[in-house]
């Protein structure tokens, strides 16, 4: 048989919470883990040979091997597909069907008579997507950063409640991007509470969602409100982080509160408004699903961003043009990447320095 | 007086309250009404009736009029409560006409049921009248939708997609995580950078391949199709094999010495002792499942398989919205997750701050 050793049974051997909950709490996770222990018992029968054959050595890459195995499927492999499919043109959805038409689908999202004229450009929808990425990309990470490092000092100081306060801020983070373009939808619309309170005040109502400019401000002003309370935490950590021996040393050589925050806060928490600044950078680059949501990418283009520009190319359009969906993913994977080089780099410059 | 004022400014280590202090309250006052403000208006408004949403500028809470049954006519008759001559009454309307309002006393119906003499018609002008009103929720805002709109075959779906892609992450992130923090083997290292390579990598970036590698596996417009894809997370690999470096190794060395198995040493030591880190990544998975969108977009075209995030988007886009279901299903949509905040904030917010995990 099976070379399995004698094992105590579930219940004096499970390693307990400590927490001493007693009742149903108590009842359902003993449960739960009489459950846990007779499955793990039963794949044991199947993973026993295995380890024989395999010998021990062997074993992590077991361990790996379902991850590995999902992970190269559905990564790497597509990863390394959409530089093939990029290259490719037609219909057809399989590569080997599809036509090979080298670079050409590079040269149709770059060939333009003037780069800052979408209307010059062979694709000119790629680049009205391009620059009002760019746009969303500088105001909403410029503003969020500025906000969250606002947000965190604050939580920083000695207040009561932060605890609260802190998940306060951090609560929209969780909703998601849908529930986040339709809240704001009822809010912004002809008959909104907005525009409620701006008649209230005697103004005339805004139709926030059909003006460009308008569109556009509350794109970006509606997720610094989704996303601010992640970096929020994330400054928080770093500020807390700050040995408190420094500000007390600077009060007794009578710094004030602006010379503190300015020569100990700041130079000491740069590290983390990087990580900051980056993981924000990738996540504004990327942006879609509250703004397709919210506008659908109008009034017009004006609120098309170039993962929007890549799901209608490749999948929402009538006749997909996935080559060129495709080709633009890897440009935007390029910048992506280019990202999360600086991060590293900068990374490792902080952990020698 | 004193008493209460100090209290009030009383703070932490003693001191008083001075002006840095004051703008700290202002500023984090102002930032609750901002983040909790547009959410809670979203939950008043999901109780109101279609009636009720047109109405501008809108109301707070949810009223609706009081009405009362006359013989004699079909419709319950609304409710006022009108001055005549300094004397306050409440009177039904039977009909509006122009700037005038034709009302009977409920309490002195007509003698001929629906056809008051011109002593009971009681004539009003329009101000002087004002709705009786009492609170009132539609909760049928939620109950149609989940009988006629197939919200309740969304919600399924999303709890299947949720669950299962949760369970499927953390057997299989941790049994890889345990293999890269608890053993020695050839290529170790380089399939570690391979992880944290693309740690990075989002789907948007590779959606055209992946699209194609589900259709080739007849993934496509199956729940399987979204749930598998995005299993083998990175992000959870790292976060569990940092956590399970700190496991100490004499523990599973004296494991191994009274004959137990690999897999035994991974269920029965490592997991156990992971689990605070297997919480965090519990709670992250059923956020990023439960929140996900684009990718369930592209691969579900079936309605009957959308999950609620999904669902919720092909209803909103309708042409005329049918807001008073869309708000009940928005609120509907965010009420787990809400639920998991609530309960477990401290566990998110810290492993936000320690791991530095994308929300």
């Amino acid at each position: 048989m099976f070379d399995i050793p004698p094992v105590a049974e579930p219940s004096s051997e499970r390693v307990t919470s400590g927490n001493g909950t007693s009742g149903p709490t108590q009842w359902v996770s003993d449960l739960l883990y009489r459950a846990y222990y007779a499955l793990m018992v039963a794949v044991e029968f199947v993973i026993a040979p295995i380890q024989r054959w395999l010998g021990t050595r062997r074993m992590p890459y077991f361990f790996l091997l379902p991850n590995l195995i999902v992970f190269g499927v559905f990564v790497i492999f597509p990863m390394l597909l959409n530089f093939v499919y990029s290259g490719t043109a037609g219909t057809n959805l399989l590569p080997q069907d599809r036509t090979w038409v080298g670079l050409d689908n590079y040269q149709t999202l770059l060939s333009c008579d003037n780069f800052r004229l979408p209307n010059t450009c062979a694709e000119d929808m790629f680049w009205r997507a391009v620059w009002n990425t760019l746009v969303f990309v500088v105001f909403q990470v410029g503003g969020m950063v500025l906000l969250a490092l606002l947000t965190a000092v604050i939580l920083n100081r000695q207040i009561v409640a932060r605890g609260f306060f802190r998940s306060v801020f951090f609560y929209p983070v969780l909703l998601s991007p849908v529930v986040v373009g339709l809240i704001w939808k009822w809010i912004l619309q002809r008959f909104g509470v907005l525009n409620g309170f701006i008649s209230g005040l005697g103004g005339e109502p805004v139709l926030f969602l059909l003006e460009r400019d308008w569109a556009t401000f509350w794109v970006i002003l509606i997720s610094i409100w989704a996303q601010m309370g992640f970096y929020t935490l994330i400054l928080l950590a770093g500020l807390q982080a700050i040995p408190a021996v420094l500000y007390e040393a600077s009060e007794i050589d009578g710094a004030g509160g602006w010379q503190r925050f300015r020569h100990i806060t700041l130079p000491l928490l740069m590290p983390t408004m990087f990580v900051v600044l980056v993981l924000a950078l990738i996540r504004a680059v990327q942006v879609f699903d509250q703004v397709f949501v919210l506008t659908g990418g109008g009034p017009g283009t004006a609120t098309k961003y170039l993962v929007q520009y890549i799901y209608e190319t490749g999948f929402a359009a009538q006749i997909p043009r996935r080559g060129l969906a495709s080709a633009a993913s890897v440009l935007l994977g390029g910048v992506l990447m280019l990202f999360t080089l600086v991060q590293l780099w900068l990374g490792r410059k902080t952990e020698v320095t | 007086m004193t008493t209460i004022r100090n209290f009030l400014i009383r703070k932490r280590g003693g001191r008083r309250m001075d002006i840095a202090d004051v703008l700290t309250y202002l500023y984090l006052l102002a930032g609750t009404l901002v983040m909790f403000g547009p959410v809670l208006w979203v939950v008043l408004s999901s109780f109101k009736t279609p009636g009720q949403l047109i109405e501008f500028p809108p109301r707070l809470l949810p009223y609706a009029q009081e009405t009362v049954t006359i013989e004699g006519y079909d419709e319950p008759l609304p409710l006022y409560r009108v001055t005549i001559d300094g004397e306050e009454r409440v009177l039904a309307q039977i009909r509006r006409v122009g700037i005038e309002a034709h009302m009977i006393d409920p309490e002195n119906p007509p003698a001929n049921p629906g056809r008051p003499t011109d002593e009971e018609r009681i004539i009003v002008p329009i101000d002087a009248r004002e709705p009786i009103e009492r609170l009132s929720l539609a909760w049928n805002n939620y109950t149609d939708p989940l009988e006629r709109f197939r919200f309740g075959t969304y919600l399924k779906n999303s709890v299947i997609v949720t669950v299962a892609a949760t369970l499927i992450t953390l057997v299989i992130n941790s049994m890889a995580a345990f293999a890269l923090s608890k053993y020695q083997f050839k290529g170790r290292d380089a399939i570690f950078v391979l992880f944290i390579a693309t740690l990075m990598i989002p789907i948007s970036v590779i959606l055209v391949p992946v699209f194609l590698v589900i259709t080739q596996l007849n993934m496509n417009n199956t729940l399987w199709g979204v749930i598998i894809p995005g299993a083998a997370t990175p992000t959870g690999v790292f976060l569990l094999r940092q956590y399970m470096l700190t496991i100490p190794d004499e523990l599973l060395e004296s494991a191994r010495i009274d004959g137990a198995s690999e897999w035994r040493i991974y269920w029965q030591i490592v997991l156990p002792l992971a689990r605070p880190a297997l919480a965090v990544l519990a709670i992250f998975s059923v956020m990023w499942r439960w929140n996900d969108f684009l990718w369930p977009l592209i691969v579900l075209n079936r309605s009957e398989l959308f999950t609620l995030q999904v669902g919720l988007n092909a209803f909103q886009g309708e042409l005329q919205i049918q807001w008073h279901y869309v708000l009940a299903m928005t609120v509907l949509t965010l009420l787990p997750i809400t639920a998991v905040f609530a309960f477990l904030q401290r566990f998110i917010t810290t492993g936000i701050a320690t791991t530095g995990l994308k929300g």
